[in-house]
């Protein structure tokens, strides 16, 4: 990637090695470098300066584990790069309503989270379908379950789908802000309330940006440890989420079975921390305490019995005709859409994509261990039910061998104090994809800038496309099969 | 239809025998700190500055904890030299007053359970209507928690419905956002009288770790009457079926 600084994983650099490229070269090597095949990662605002604000583009080359990294300097606007490469549409949308920068010839600008100072939340053009026939339904932001709030509007013919509409921001409770100028006391656990349910995912990020912002290196052990609260993660999202699914098709012993086990799996990492969230367990430097080989043991064999349950609950999904007819060519993402809009995790790799952090940006925290990457084909509400399970079956397989052989070193290295003047990213693979955190630091080493992007300000929109000519009353099962999240998008 | 009912039998019966038993609950779980203000070591204030959302005070007369602030994260506990702060098993925290919700030495958290001819009014159900206002969905995951077998708060006649027309009260998790203030509230509005108020969550009943951002409200204490407090980070779902059944006085 020429007129790139090209860096990795958890690699910090100096800010002042990261190059200032005039706009159109910019532009031009940015573009140059996405239709090469690499993609976008990042496109944000860094900093602001006596002459404009300074955009920041990180580029991720998949295939070599690497990051590239350039920025330029704008005044208060900038051709857009939407019109070129559909992916960047929403990060220009959330640059213009951050920073003020207007990305010039963007086909739409509207309000990602509605943060203080700008338009009401709700006041905001929809886009509009209309004809003889054509009405509208808007669905929240309070919603029917016991769910986050959003607020959706479908352009319907009849029971078809025309356009989804999602308007978020209604969970922004100011995240980001709260985490610059630390890390102090609050920030670690900020990091775990990113998003509730991705609680060890958004923690190993902020830890792991810590860590090589600090020079830290954790025990063999305490990435393990890690590990394991990670993946017991992704096995207790997606077990939930297959009993959901079931659920929303009216099955109800794999809704109260999987709905069962999610719990149990919980309790599993309960066993490690005391909290079924994995709260206070990652920290940076490692993990709060060792847990002991009495508590592997039984996590092990916990793990087994779950597993054995699991595939009983999960065998009536699959041999269920009537959930399959539903399942099936409902709510397709094409692999080119998924592509096309950059979107990451099991919806992606479900659309044939192989993607996958632990692979492709293993650090420290993976290195060596990285489980098969399982890619689907077909898109389709099964095909992202069916990429569940076999992320299931890769973590049991994981955590089997991680958990007889854990390694060794002490829970918790001492963190130093960051570096100064320096940049870093940081990418984990949560259970809904690809956690990044970007941070940069001040002459004292504090956190000048602190970026978050949850897997699902990515993939919302691939919601939206899925949604096209469906039926409406498939929207809770297109939307279960992906299960997004509103806090981790809001921020 | 055989394959399921072999796996009917295969998976048994889960469901908890609280509250005819003490609930299971891993050994490490962090429930209502104990204080033990004759341990202070004197103008020590480690747990105050550790503490990162401002729950613990230092007086003369010892360690004061807001369980309605605590995120049950155990920092104080652990940097406390004098061992003065135990964070015990104990699941039961709710509580009716918000003052109940400070703690010096060894208190309990008390519910009063709603007035006789309320309780007459609602028979044996109980119909809530959550609204999540801007937390990080971890408390709404425990009260989805309520619903599966294992916890299966509609034995107790407990159930989230879809609309506030057909609820007794609302359940409210988060901090409450700018953004959310007003669909919170009209939800709440559209609640019949009488109804209920629950606060679940360090969020909800102050703010929890998003306490003072500008972009969200401290909770709803100031905003609407709060009739039953469920502290924690997130409460644990024994935590919150515990509370409720101690507010409808069946416990």
């Amino acid at each position: 990637m020429s007129g790139f600084l090209s860096t990795g994983n958890a690699m910090p650099v100096a800010l002042s090695a990261l190059p200032v490229r005039p706009l159109d070269a910019f532009r031009g090597e940015v573009l140059s470098a996405l239709g090469d095949g690499r993609r976008l990662l990042l496109l944000s605002g860094l900093a602001q300066t006596t002459v404009g604000t300074q955009l920041l583009a990180a580029l991720a080359d998949d295939t070599r584990g690497e990051i590239g990294l350039v920025s330029t300097i704008v005044a208060d606007s900038y051709p857009a790069l939407t019109p070129d490469w559909p992916a960047a549409h929403y990060f220009e949308r959330e640059l213009y309503e951050q920073w003020g920068v207007r990305p010039e010839g963007h086909p739409w600008l509207k309000p990602v989270r509605f943060p203080r100072g700008g338009p009401a939340i709700g006041e905001v053009e929809f886009f509009r379908v209309s004809g003889a026939e054509v009405h509208e339904v808007a669905v929240g932001p309070v919603h029917a379950g016991v769910i986050e709030p959003g607020h959706f509007r479908f352009n319907c013919h009849g029971e078809r789908v025309l356009h989804l509409e999602i308007s978020l921001g209604y969970q922004h409770r100011g995240v980001e802000a709260a985490l610059r100028g630390g890390p102090d006391k609050r920030s670690i656990h900020l990091a775990e309330t990113v998003a509730g349910d991705t609680s060890a995912g958004h923690a190993t990020a902020y830890c792991q940006l810590i860590e090589a912002l600090s020079g830290t290196l954790c025990s063999p052990r305490a990435y393990s440890l890690r590990v394991v609260a990670l993946e017991l993660e992704r096995i207790a999202n997606h077990i939930g989420d297959l009993g959901a699914l079931a659920g929303d098709v009216g099955f109800l012993p794999a809704a109260s079975y999987c709905g069962r086990l999610r719990g149990d799996i919980l309790n599993l990492t309960a066993l490690l921390c005391g909290s079924r969230l994995g709260r206070g367990w990652i920290r940076p430097g490692g993990v709060a305490h060792e847990p002991g080989a009495e508590i592997l043991h039984e996590l092990r064999r916990g793990l087994a019995e779950a597993e054995r349950d699991m595939r009983n609950a999960v065998d009536l999904l699959w041999k269920s005709s009537s959930l399959r007819a539903r399942f099936e060519n409902t709510g397709t993402l094409t692999g080119r859409a998924a592509l096309d809009l950059g979107i990451v995790g099991p919806p992606a790799r479900a659309s044939g994509i192989d993607r996958d952090c632990r692979r492709d940006f293993a650090a420290a925290l993976y290195q060596g261990r990285a489980p098969a990457v399982a890619v689907g084909d077909g898109g389709d509400v099964f095909a992202r039910a069916m990429q569940r399970w076999r992320e299931i079956e890769n973590a049991i397989g994981l955590l089997d061998r991680l958990l007889g052989e854990p390694g060794e070193g002490d829970p918790l290295a001492p963190v130093e104090t960051l570096m100064p003047d320096s940049i870093a990213l940081s990418l984990v693979e949560g259970w809904r994809g690809e956690i990044l955190h970007l941070a940069t630091t001040d002459a004292a080493g504090h956190l000048a800038y602190y970026k978050i992007v949850d897997p699902s300000f990515r993939n919302w929109f691939a919601l939206a496309i899925a949604m096209r000519g469906q039926a409406i009353s498939d929207f809770p099962l297109c939307n279960k099969s992906f299960n997004l999240s509103y806090c981790g998008h809001d921020l | 239809m055989f394959k399921a009912l072999l796996a009917r039998a295969r998976q048994g019966h889960r469901t908890a025998r609280y509250p005819a038993q003490p609930p299971s609950l891993p050994p490490l779980f962090r429930g209502r700190p104990v204080l033990d203000p004759a341990k202070c070591v004197a103008g020590c204030a480690r747990c105050v500055e550790s503490c990162p959302t401002g729950a613990l005070q230092v007086s003369a007369a010892g360690p004061e904890l807001d369980l309605g602030r605590c995120i049950f994260c155990g920092e104080c506990a652990d940097v406390c030299p004098a061992d003065a702060i135990d964070f015990t098993q104990d699941w039961r925290l709710a509580a009716s007053e918000r003052a109940d919700l400070v703690l010096t030495g060894d208190g309990e958290p008390r519910v009063a359970a709603l007035r006789h001819e309320l309780r007459r009014l609602l028979g044996r159900s109980l119909r809530l209507r959550q609204i999540s206002a801007g937390g990080c969905n971890g408390c709404e995951a425990e009260v989805n928690a309520l619903g599966n077998v294992v916890f299966d708060a509609s034995r107790f006649g407990i159930d989230f419905v879809a609309s506030p027309r057909h609820a007794d009260g609302v359940l409210v998790t988060g901090p409450l956002t700018a953004n959310m203030k007003e669909a919170a509230l009209r939800t709440y509005e559209a609640v019949a009288e009488p109804k209920l108020v629950i606060a679940a969550g360090a969020c909800a009943i102050s703010g929890g770790i998003f306490r003072t951002h500008p972009e969200a409200c401290d909770g709803i204490a100031d905003l609407l009457p709060v009739d039953l407090y469920i502290p924690g980070c997130p409460p644990h779902p024994f935590t919150m079926l515990d509370g409720l059944l101690r507010l409808l006085g069946r416990l």
